[in-house]
């Protein structure tokens, strides 16, 4: 059974709001402002207003541009945004006096190419970045140290956990601190939690900023959850108010999946949300529908309005961490096209949640990429040349850095009184594929010390001091420089992230002025040299199976090659540099061996088998044509270096043959001795029976570079016009 | 030296002279060395109204209005406790306080100067009455 099968798709169920975008019941535009005041917006009034349009007009529209925007017809808005001339800047400025619903129309009259090209033109900042999860089913320190450390190195620039059991947070938080800092200075760590325990975690330095300030579209849903756009956006100021940096979290689909999604589609009531978290103030949002993906992805459009949302979201001037995170589908083939909607524009964060460890260990229910699937992604990258924010790195130093970090966080583990953190667990950290391989820990003891270090007052400074007593001089200082960073304030603005030496880019300093080809982010020079040399990358030349310049030869070559005049004289013809520069076939056939088959074959079969080298050519074809001509049978049997060979008879033309073989991957000396039959069997002009072809559809991809440099070679090997010389096997 | 919000921007690199701890420590002066010494306490590891106020200002210059406005918000809410920032948050959920309630913890904001937080929560009290978002139905 296709995986694809263990998913449903449905037709639209615009009543449950289970419409992608453009619902029947979605209001018409409109915004109506009287004396200065909105009292219309959207369908209704300001009696019927909800918390969400209440939140909405009080802080969300900007009503010096709102009756110009307004006026603006939505088809020339949606050319706007595909308009390598019209100014980021001015579809922003527009943006300020727009209604969700006018928003989501414009979005909605936009095609996926076309939706990918706003996408790269509104993106807040400069160059493209990505997200991790860092997550382990045993809330192993050690592990998740040492799985942050390589996030980090691997360029993630955001690094997310959460926790199985609550109680764990604060030492999940400290984990995945030290771990970031010591993969790369610079990197943001975050502990997915209940708001407060979350807002108490910042406070103390122990994560350096939040996401999970979750808004919904509607109000029922959004109580239902808890909040209000007021006590969010308050909270949102609550965080910055200590130093450190914020987005808000929304998505298509979560309305419908908690039921009250009041008749209206899904992009629609996104953009109500996008509404509020600008209004509320945040600089940025996660969004691309997140953990409810697979509902978005059940109805028709679905992929094609969540790239709609993120759009949406980039033309209110928000950071956009979009999505990816949640599985989007059971098949790899459905997950990754809906992933290139983010993946070749690029967003601030490609995904909000890439698993960089194996998804088992994913307890967010994600580990939509993980571990796994890391190798195509960089390859993906490399094809495309296209930066969606993960870097190659060598197994030594992913090694080095997973170690290191397990071992910062013993130390801290030591240094603050937390239950330790033995040498096995760094060793099976260090190299070990998931925490199944973990020495299991006293967990007991590790939430009652979690639960004791919270009462203490263990903050992010306590981390770093602890570091530095153990001799961790440069992750000390990482860490130092995170808490540092609350102090300047300077990434809690728009699409903030923060480098190795501290400097923090955001879209003040480092904004996206994308307008066109030529300009913008792109990526060469230094960038694209680092995404290219992934770590299977192989040297052309170790492809070759070739021999060293002073290899024992294994043939010798004699005077020019003459015409036979026996009738069972047999040629076998070979290229430039069989049994010479090459030795092997693609094969991995040793050409001595598939010389010496050909011959007992050809013997075997009543013929005598006499070498020669063709010089003046490395086709096949030819290579046996040149061969037969000179063959006192007139048949000849031609050999390329990679293995490839053709039964040729003198009065045929040069591109026609007697038997043709193609698939030298698939030969083995048997094949090369039934060639060699063969070729007698028709000098004798007995009945032959061809050799069974066989086929490998994949043979082009696993082979077609081997084939390539190899056939080079051979043609390198060319002598224009050079006669064919006599060819002597050595014993 | 006069602040450019576009030119002195980040402030951490372009103008480190214009930050500072809580208790006055110069942002040069936050170190490894000073914590060591005991110089530098937990406390101290976070932004003070002047400095938020400074990244307001940056905000308001790229044209982010709202964005501006939470880090004014911000600015009034660093000079108010852990503990009272929790108990407002957690009034402002739906049905936690009543519109009493709401209006003591907007005079208790005003305590602590928080003008504009004080008229945000107001604003929200009025907006949940209407709403039925208050404590009490």
């Amino acid at each position: 059974m296709r995986d694809l099968q263990l998913e449903q798709l449905i037709a639209p169920v615009p009543e449950l709001g289970l419409v992608a975008a453009n619902g029947p019941a979605d209001p018409a535009p409109e915004l109506v402002v009287e004396d200065g005041v909105v009292t219309r917006l959207d369908g209704r009034s300001a009696a019927e207003f909800d918390i969400i349009d209440r939140f909405v007009v009080a802080h969300g529209i900007d009503i010096g541009v709102a009756a110009e925007a307004m006026a603006v017809d939505d088809l020339a808005l949606a050319r706007m945004l595909v308009d390598v001339d019209a100014p980021r800047s001015e579809l922003v400025r527009l943006s300020r006096g727009l209604t969700p619903a006018k928003l989501a129309r414009v979005i909605g009259l936009l095609d996926p190419v076309e939706l990918m090209l706003a996408l790269k033109k509104l993106r807040a900042r400069r160059a493209p970045g990505n997200q991790a999860h860092v997550t382990n089913l045993k809330e192993s320190p050690a592990l998740l140290a040492a799985d942050a450390a390589e996030a980090a190195r691997r360029g993630f620039a955001e690094l997310e956990t959460t926790v199985g059991v609550a109680r764990y947070a604060p030492l999940n938080a400290i984990a995945l601190l030290v771990g970031s800092q010591t993969g790369r200075p610079g990197v943001m760590t975050q502990c997915a939690v209940e708001e407060r325990r979350n807002l108490e975690l910042a406070i103390r330095g122990l994560v350096t900023y939040a996401e999970t300030l979750s808004v919904y579209g509607t109000e029922p849903v959004f109580v239902d959850g808890d909040d209000t756009p007021w006590s969010k956006a308050f909270l949102g100021a609550a965080y910055a108010s200590r130093g450190v940096k914020v987005r808000f979290t929304s998505g298509t689909g979560s309305e419908a999946l908690m039921g009250y999604a009041q008749g209206c589609s899904m992009l629609y009531l996104e953009a109500r949300c996008l509404a509020v978290v600008r209004a509320a103030g945040s600089q940025g949002v996660q969004n691309g529908s997140i953990s409810c993906v697979a509902l978005v992805l059940s109805v028709p459009g679905g992929t094609r309005a969540i790239l709609g949302e993120n759009v949406l979201a980039a033309w209110l001037d928000l950071e956009v961490a979009s999505g990816n995170d949640a599985i989007a589908s059971h098949s790899e083939i459905r997950k990754t096209a809906k992933l290139m909607g983010q993946f070749l524009p690029g967003t601030d964060f490609v995904t909000s949640g890439y698993s960089v460890m194996p998804r088992h260990d994913n307890t967010f229910g994600g580990g939509n990429f993980d571990a796994d699937d890391l190798d195509e992604w960089l390859t993906i990258q490399r094809d495309w040349q296209v930066d969606a924010g993960i870097e190659p790195v060598s197994e030594d130093e992913l090694l080095r850095v997973r170690e290191r970090a397990a071992r910062a966080a013993q130390a801290v583990f030591a240094e603050l009184g937390l239950p330790a953190i033995s040498d096995e667990e760094v060793a099976v950290a260090t190299s070990g594929y998931d925490a199944r391989e973990m020495p299991d820990r006293d967990r007991a003891a590790d939430v009652e010390a979690a639960d004791e270090l919270l009462a203490r007052g263990v903050s992010g400074l306590d981390v770093a001091l602890a570091l530095d007593r153990r001799g961790f001089d440069d992750v000390s200082t990482a860490v130092l420089g995170m808490q540092r960073q609350r102090v300047a304030a300077d990434y809690l603005q728009t699409a903030a992230v923060i480098d190795a030496d501290g400097v923090v880019h955001s879209a003040v300093n480092d904004p996206n002025e994308y307008a066109g080809p030529g300009t913008g982010y792109r990526l060469e020079g230094e960038r694209w040299a680092l995404l290219q040399a992934l770590p299977q990358v192989v040297a052309p030349t170790d492809l070759l199976g070739g021999a060293g310049a002073d290899a024992e030869p294994i043939v010798s070559e004699g005077g020019v090659a003459a015409k036979g005049d026996e009738p069972v004289d047999v040629v076998v013809a070979v290229g430039p540099a069989f049994a010479d520069v090459i030795r092997r076939t693609i094969g991995d056939l040793e050409h001595r061996a598939v010389l010496e088959a050909v011959c007992e074959g050809v013997r075997d079969g009543g013929g005598a088998p006499r070498l020669v080298r063709i010089r003046r050519v490395a086709d096949v074809a030819f290579i046996a044509h040149d061969g037969a001509r000179l063959s006192g049978s007139g048949v000849a049997i031609g050999l390329q270096s990679k293995g490839t060979a053709v039964i040729h008879r003198a009065d045929l033309q040069p591109l026609d043959n007697l038997e043709l073989f193609g698939m030298s991957p698939l030969y083995t000396l048997e094949s090369y001795r039934a060639m060699g039959r063969n070729a007698a069997g028709y000098a004798l002009g007995r009945r032959v029976g061809p050799v069974p072809t066989e086929l490998d559809n994949f043979a082009r991809a696993k082979l077609i570079v081997r084939t390539t440099l190899l056939h080079a070679r051979e043609t390198q090997a060319v002598v224009p016009g050079a006669e064919p010389v006599e060819l002597e096997l050595h014993a | 030296m006069a602040f450019d919000p576009k030119s002195d921007y980040p402030l951490g690199s372009r103008r480190p002279d214009l930050v500072a701890t809580p208790r006055g420590t110069p942002l040069a002066d936050v170190t490894l060395d000073a914590a060591r010494a005991g110089a530098l306490g937990a406390a101290e590891i976070r932004a003070t109204p002047e400095t938020l106020r400074l990244q307001a200002e940056v905000a308001r210059e790229a044209g982010r209005a709202q964005l501006a406005e939470s880090l004014e918000r911000a600015a009034e809410l660093a000079a108010v406790p852990d503990d009272l920032l929790l108990e407002v948050y957690t009034a402002l959920r739906p049905r936690r306080a009543t519109a009493t309630e709401l209006e003591t913890w907007a005079t208790r904001l005003e305590g602590y100067d928080a003008i504009r937080t004080a008229a945000f929560v107001r604003e929200a009290a009025t907006a949940y009455a209407a709403r039925g978002l208050l404590a009490g139905g």
